[in-house]
């Protein structure tokens, strides 16, 4: 049961993140872009999760840990950046 | 009875993922963009750390997956609310639709300051007064 519920779930998370990426490539503007690259991390905790489960590695969740941190910063980072109003080029 | 709650929350986490991705793309401006992807994106992703923990049954993996949902818990709401206020104060066009801003008559773009909307009024400066009753006779 386990390896076929895993099935979906890798192909439905295949399918957010290729909408996030479309609105990472299409959004009208700089926060609308670092909006899709914070769901996309978020995306990518769950795939790391969940091909934790495949593979039966549980070390991979420290990969996860790892990926959620630098997301946090990027996204701190970047407001920063928008805030002090450096050079844009939407 | 182990793999069937995992395969729960395996599904849920990842009908989260989709919705929150289904609204950013969908979802016609930022504000409403954030609303949909950093709570559904978080709960999806707590959701399945918990099938995570629960598959592996062990004392350390339940702890790491449970560190990572502290972790997502506390850092999603910051970045959500920091991107959030930097895309308002950059200006950026709000949907036609919207029919109420409340921080666009009040809040001064230049100075970063913000009133409360009743500096005017005089109820602000001056307490309630008390009805003058004749206290002799």
């Amino acid at each position: 049961m386990i390896p076929f519920v895993i099935n979906i779930v890798y192909f439905m998370l295949s399918v957010a993140l290729l909408f996030a990426f479309i609105r990472l490539t299409r959004g009208p503007s700089l926060p609308d872009r670092v909006v899709a690259l914070e769901l996309i991390a978020s995306i990518v905790v769950g795939y790391v999760g969940v091909h934790a489960i495949d593979t039966g590695v549980s070390s991979l969740l420290d990969v996860a840990i790892v990926i959620a941190l630098t997301a946090f910063l990027a996204a701190i980072g970047f407001a920063r950046f928008l805030e002090r109003g450096g050079r844009r080029n939407d | 009875m182990i793999e069937i709650i995992v395969s729960v929350l395996l599904l849920a986490g990842a009908a989260f993922m989709l919705l929150a991705a289904v609204g950013i793309l969908r979802l016609p401006d930022l504000p409403t963009r954030m609303h949909a992807s950093t709570k559904a994106g978080a709960m999806g992703a707590m959701f399945t750390m918990g099938g995570v923990a629960f598959y592996f049954g062990d004392s350390v993996v339940f702890a790491r997956a449970f560190a990572i949902v502290v972790f997502i818990l506390i850092t999603s709401p910051i970045a959500a609310h920091v991107i959030g206020r930097a895309g308002y104060f950059l200006g950026t066009s709000l949907w036609d639709g919207t029919v109420k801003d409340e921080l666009r008559e009040n809040y001064d773009p230049d100075t970063h300051k913000l009133s409360s909307g009743y500096e005017g009024s005089p109820e602000s400066v001056t307490p309630p007064t008390e009805s003058e009753s004749p206290k002799d006779s």
